[in-house]
């Protein structure tokens, strides 16, 4: 495959910036007309998501249950506003169904569900099970000679349960190369400041005692993003954590670094001041 | 042919049906030498996992080998799968509907050696609330060799409750089992013994007591707790007018309540019900007096029999 010239790769750089902020809108405004969801979460990992799906991950909306497609496990699923505007967006469902979140006869549930909503690969919701679970899937992988990769997205508070550790060991035991994480390192959760409710420092220092590869970016930057997914393929005998570093409720001025917005929806009025804030970005 | 302990059963079973199909891998959490899921380890080093101390992590880990197309038996004690991993069970297995299949080992009272905390007495009822979930408790050896394909080949998840010790010779042949049904081992037509595990042929004893005493007494052994067999417990119902449940559990939420509910909705008999009574047990020095000790003995099954027909009504 030839290198993309540096025009070309600003070109696709800005439509995945351009994206990633169509992704906020939508999130948004799916969780403003439901009057419920976590608008924080979903605002910091706008870049990761839409590089994921729009750039990295070899998927086929066409057909969402290809056995050779890379995998997307969003294990801090409470984003799942973010998830369910990327899978409408890329063509996985008509973008109409994002209006009917929520409701009785809806296929898209509060989180996401792999029974019900095309292109989810794993039901999630409660947190803490990404690692674990896809580090399951990478194993498989091997053992059918498939060479997909599996990406997880954490939240940072998420990787306090105890169960990402456990997976974490694994993972590294069984050199799955084939294992992507990407930690949203917002520092917000649901009651404060993650390094006030439980500090999670030294991050690099405790994902490379594990036997990680990590990568430490800046969670907004599209260009650092795609660099670090392609540094994770190369590594072939150890896991990559990439500590992505971002801003909860990132690109609405109000919402940003405060915990009150991880699980509330914003008035109507809230979500033009929003929307008009994003668009200026675009 | 001896019957095995139940572990030694399904180690043995397991790796031959590893013989079988490529496509089942084997996990473990540090437990392989007791749950003797290190039989398959032996025989297919690259078809088994070991996650260490982590039952949370060994159930997820199982669900990305289903979601990948594997077939997964996940090994480890019973009282760890149904607690400590009881979320990752509820959430990735039953709620995502996917195909693992939990080998829970030491259940029941038969870790009697190592007390209250490892015995697992409200296992069934724990799994039994979870929708999409089969509950299998197996009685003897050839009913384990019989069960290990039928629980893989069914697609969906699956709770195999097993035993560390193993009772006495259910089955002379290889039993044809299947998901939802049980087996009238004895028929009788005074009373219904419904049954499973190890409490099976304990019941059979109780019976043979029981006809010498002129009471004519039907023994049905019920594997599948879920999906329980409605028509033979409603049969039995309608036959023999009132039942006892025995089984190596708490009297809540397990086969006795199970029988209960299905007779309550559509026959009401009295069901009098030979289990834990709501308690938890204590250390004991081998699996068959604890049992004894704490109310299920043939003898116990003999007095719930006899309680049984006083409240039957005419």
């Amino acid at each position: 495959m030839k290198e993309a010239t540096s025009k070309e790769r600003k070109v696709n750089i800005n439509k995945l910036e351009r994206i990633a902020n169509q992704l906020r809108i939508d999130s948004l405004e799916m969780i403003c007309h439901r009057q419920a969801g976590h608008p924080g979460g979903s605002l910091s990992a706008a870049e990761i998501v839409a590089t994921l799906f729009f750039h990295t991950m070899n998927i086929n909306p066409a057909n969402p249950e290809w056995e050779d497609r890379d995998r997307f496990i969003l294990s801090k699923g409470h984003a799942s506003a973010l998830l369910y505007a990327a899978l409408a967006r890329k063509g996985y469902f008509s973008l109409s169904d994002l209006e009917r979140w929520g409701d009785l006869d809806c296929h898209l549930q509060g989180h996401p569900d792999i029974l019900k909503t095309p292109g989810v690969d794993m039901t999630s919701g409660i947190l803490g099970h990404g690692i674990a679970l896809g580090a399951g899937l990478c194993l498989a992988a091997r053992a059918k000679n498939k060479s997909y990769r599996v990406y997880t997205l954490l939240g940072d508070g998420e990787c306090q349960a105890g169960i990402i550790w456990e997976g974490a060991m694994l993972a590294s035991k069984y050199r799955l190369g084939n294992l992507t994480a990407i930690m949203d390192y917002n520092d917000v959760q649901l009651d404060g400041f993650v390094h006030d409710i439980m500090p999670m420092e030294p991050l690099l220092q405790k994902w490379t005692a594990f036997k990680w590869h990590v990568i430490e970016i800046n969670g907004h930057q599209v260009e650092e993003i795609i660099q670090a997914l392609e540094a994770s393929k190369a590594f072939h005998d150890q896991p990559t954590m990439i500590i992505a570093h971002t801003v909860k409720g990132k690109g609405v001025s109000f919402m940003e670094n405060k915990s009150e917005w991880h699980g509330k929806a914003p008035t109507p009025q809230q979500l033009e001041q929003a929307k008009a804030e994003i668009g200026r970005r675009m | 042919m001896a019957n095995l302990s139940q572990r030694e059963a399904f180690g043995r079973a397991l790796m031959a049906y590893g013989q079988e199909s490529k496509d089942v891998v084997v996990l473990d959490a540090d437990t392989s030498s007791s749950t003797l899921s290190k039989f398959f380890a032996e025989a297919f080093p690259d078809r088994f996992y070991n996650v260490g101390i982590a039952e949370p992590c060994l159930v997820d880990v199982a669900v990305g080998f289903a979601l990948g197309g594997l077939i997964p038996f996940i090994n480890a004690f019973s009282a760890l799968l149904s607690l400590r991993a009881l979320e990752q069970i509820r959430t990735c297995v039953a709620y995502s509907n996917t195909n693992v299949k939990i080998a829970a080992g030491y259940a029941g009272l038969s870790d009697y050696k190592d007390g209250p905390t490892h015995h697992s007495l409200i296992d069934i009822g724990i799994m039994r609330m979870l929708p999409g979930m089969t509950v299998i408790v197996p009685a003897d050896t050839l009913e384990i060799k019989a069960w290990v394909p039928v629980v893989a080949e069914h697609r969906g998840p699956v709770f195999l409750r097993l035993s560390r010790a193993g009772g006495e010779i259910v089955h002379h042949k290889e039993p044809e089992v299947r998901i939802g049904k049980g087996f009238e081992l004895r028929k009788g037509s005074d009373i219904s013994i419904i049954t499973a595990g190890l409490m099976v042929s304990r019941s059979l004893k109780a019976a043979d007591i029981l006809m010498k005493e002129g009471i004519s007494t039907s023994v049905i052994e019920m594997p599948s707790i879920k999906p329980i067999d409605q028509e033979l417990i409603l049969a039995a119902a309608e036959e023999t007018g009132t039942l006892v449940t025995t089984e190596e559990h708490s009297v809540l939420g397990g086969l006795g309540s199970a029988v209960a509910e299905v007779v309550t909705a559509h026959n009401p008999v009295p069901v009098e019900k030979v289990g834990i009574q709501d308690v938890f047990a204590r250390t004991g020095p081998d699996p068959d007096s604890l049992m004894d000790a704490y109310g299920l003995g043939v003898e116990d099954i003999c007095q719930a029999c006899y309680r049984a027909i006083t409240k039957k009504k005419n």
